[in-house]
């Protein structure tokens, strides 16, 4: 008895020290992370942080680097992405729900839930050329070809496996309770969702999306397969207008040979981290505000 | 109302949406009376790119209805989607191949070739590199051919008199137009080079390549030589006609050889017909060569010009080049075969 104490205690010293060697690899993986990170931030701030002004911001792109500027890219990422979201979210959202409250357990069901989860890996230059084959060329009577909507239903497609995934997540989360409740009580399925299981998931499912959305901001691949342009001047006046977006441009500055570009690029790259951080941050205040006003 | 706010924020989205894409359906409205109007599509080559945006800026300030959009799909994906009618004019580093030719053929797309300008490759080492400051086309090829590979892999191999130090080779990658005009060249056949040196397809990441290593060579687009000239230095080129350092004078006058390059712009004839393209095809010719300097590359001479503007005037249509890149014939010689 008092020698399996002893060998305890002997222990307990040792799994401390493991559980410290441990803590101290789990925090040098963060540090690592985030230090690469900090110098990538300030590597790109440091080089392009004096080019930022309005009229950077106000200018279309130029042979002349300090006289280009991001317009053009700038209203074509944003037009873009709120149509690629008022396309994927009711869709997505919708996808989630009938897999959650509506689907059956059979085959079919498995069948679509395992290429949902498939479909959010597969490559982003696949879903360029599907779009650019089913978008660009077939419906080109409808999107006007190599279009903005072209872009933005191609991004749709691509954002939409992660939208579902996480929307359904969110869905499923929503305790059993309230839905038995609320059907208890003479609600019906099409109620329950509307009135408990949406609201009780909707921080979730917002977050996924802008999630989602973020990804969509930076891509580049699909948009160079369909055709988004490097060099525009004008601003789009339709859905069926031709567009260029920010990564296309930095990616045009990037590969140009006078330095003056590469500033550009450099500013143009804030720009974007600064549109990423801000909808990352939209999506925090969004979770928070719907879970404070569930609590209520 | 709580619960319900979600969805009716869902609802108004996708009305929101509908509306966009409902109103979506009419192009601009009608021309200024000033003036043209119209859409011009260009796309193609990376290496064109700077010429056209710089011709599309300008081209804009005068005729602000215009709407000229330049795209970069590389010199083949250009011509895939101008031989598939999608774009009206595409911009190409090398002369257009035996097998585009028959697919604009197939999809009934005729068009015009005009040369733009001239772009020098131009072979660059390290600053501190003393010894090759002239090199035959005959070096290079000991260089760069195909069977060199594994096998040259040290200067003194080039010219017994040069160090015996390795060789480290950087290049464009084999989809680059620069690619297959300098194999073209330098080995006598297209896309025929040795496979280990140091390949990318972004001539920035060879400049730092080149200027990062004593006992590099390596060779690009003249513009990308010119912006870093304080990092890397030029070579001198032998091509039988005594050593020729890269310059706007050389390559212009055509004593740089045969490293100096026609790039281009193909013109859909049909597309010509739309007074906006012509105008614009037109001032591309008239501003070209002012620049194309500035932008780092060089002009054609001023009678290559005039020669272009009678083959849009004429709607010449065809390529003076039977497949693939020509070596070391000037510019005027070939628009004037087709006289």
């Amino acid at each position: 008895m008092q020698l399996q104490e002893h060998t305890f205690v002997h222990q307990l010293g040792q799994r401390r020290l493991k559980g410290r060697i441990f803590r101290a690899v789990a925090f040098g993986a963060i540090c690592v992370a985030l230090v690469m990170l900090a110098l990538l931030f300030l590597d790109v701030i440091a080089d392009g942080i004096g080019r930022l002004n309005w009229q950077f911001l106000t200018s279309f792109p130029s042979r002349r680097p300090e006289r280009a500027g991001i317009l053009s890219a700038l209203v074509g990422s944003i037009f873009m992405v709120v149509l690629m979201a008022v396309i994927a979210f009711p869709i997505g959202v919708g996808a989630a729900i009938y897999l959650e409250e509506y689907a059956p357990k059979n085959w079919l069901t498995d069948l679509i839930q395992i290429n949902v989860a498939n479909l959010a890996g597969v490559p982003s230059i696949i879903y360029g050329l599907l779009g650019l084959e089913i978008f660009a060329r077939w419906l080109s009577g409808f999107t006007g070809g190599r279009s903005l909507l072209t872009g933005s239903l191609t991004m749709a497609l691509l954002i939409l496996p992660i939208v579902i995934v996480s929307a359904r997540e969110a869905i499923r989360a929503v305790p059993d309770d309230i839905r038995l409740a609320a059907l208890a009580l003479g609600a019906t399925r099409w109620q329950v969702v509307r009135d408990h299981v949406l609201p009780y998931a909707m921080p979730g499912v917002l977050t996924g999306m802008i999630l989602a959305t973020s990804r969509a901001i930076g891509e580049t691949a699909p948009l160079i397969t369909i055709g988004a342009l490097t060099y525009v001047a004008f601003l789009p006046d339709s859905v069926r207008s031709q567009f260029t977006v920010l990564p296309i441009q930095i990616f045009n500055w990037v590969s140009r040979p006078q330095a003056g570009f590469h500033v550009n690029a450099a500013a143009g790259i804030i720009v974007l981290l600064a549109i990423l951080l801000s909808m990352n941050a939209l999506a925090v205040y969004l979770r928070h505000r719907f879970e404070q006003r569930l609590k209520r | 109302m709580n619960g319900r706010l979600p969805l009716a924020l869902v609802l108004a989205l996708a009305l929101v949406g509908l509306f966009l894409a409902a109103c979506g359906g009419g192009q601009q409205g009608a021309g200024d009376q000033n003036g043209l109007s119209g859409s011009i599509v260009v796309d193609g080559s990376s290496t064109v790119f700077p010429i056209s945006e710089a011709v599309a800026e300008e081209f804009g300030a005068e005729n602000p209805n215009v709407r000229v959009s330049v795209g970069v799909s590389g010199t083949g994906g250009g011509f895939k989607k101008f031989c598939a009618g999608e774009i009206d004019i595409t911009d190409a580093s090398r002369p257009i191949k035996e097998s585009e030719v028959e697919a604009c053929a197939q999809n009934g797309i005729e068009f015009i070739e005009l040369p733009v300008a001239f772009d020098g490759l131009t072979v660059v080492v390290h600053p501190e590199n003393d010894w090759a400051t002239c090199l035959t086309v005959d070096d290079l090829r000991t260089m760069w051919e195909p069977a060199a590979q594994g096998t040259v892999t040290r200067w003194n191999q080039v010219r017994p008199e040069w160090p015996d130090a390795p060789l480290s080779l950087y290049g464009p990658g084999t989809d680059s137009g620069t690619f297959d005009y300098f194999t073209s060249a330098v080995v006598g056949e297209e896309g025929a080079s040795r496979g280990d040196y140091t390949a990318s397809e972004d001539d920035n990441v060879l400049v730092q390549g080149v200027a990062n290593d004593p006992y590099a060579l390596g060779y690009f687009g003249f513009a990308y030589y010119v912006e870093n000239q304080d990092k890397i230095k030029a070579v001198a080129i032998d091509g039988g006609n005594g050593c020729v350092l890269p310059s706007e004078e050389t390559i212009n006058n055509g004593t740089y050889q045969p490293l100096s390059r026609p790039i281009f712009i193909y013109v859909r004839k049909d597309a010509l017909d739309r007074p906006e393209v012509e105008a614009f095809v037109t001032f591309y010719l008239d501003n070209a060569a002012a620049l194309a300097a500035e932008v780092g590359y060089v002009g054609l001479p001023d009678r290559a010009y005039e020669l272009a503007k009678e083959r849009v005037a004429k709607r010449i249509t065809g390529s003076v080049f039977s497949g693939g890149s020509q070596v070391g014939i000037s510019i005027e010689e070939l628009l004037k075969i087709e006289e």
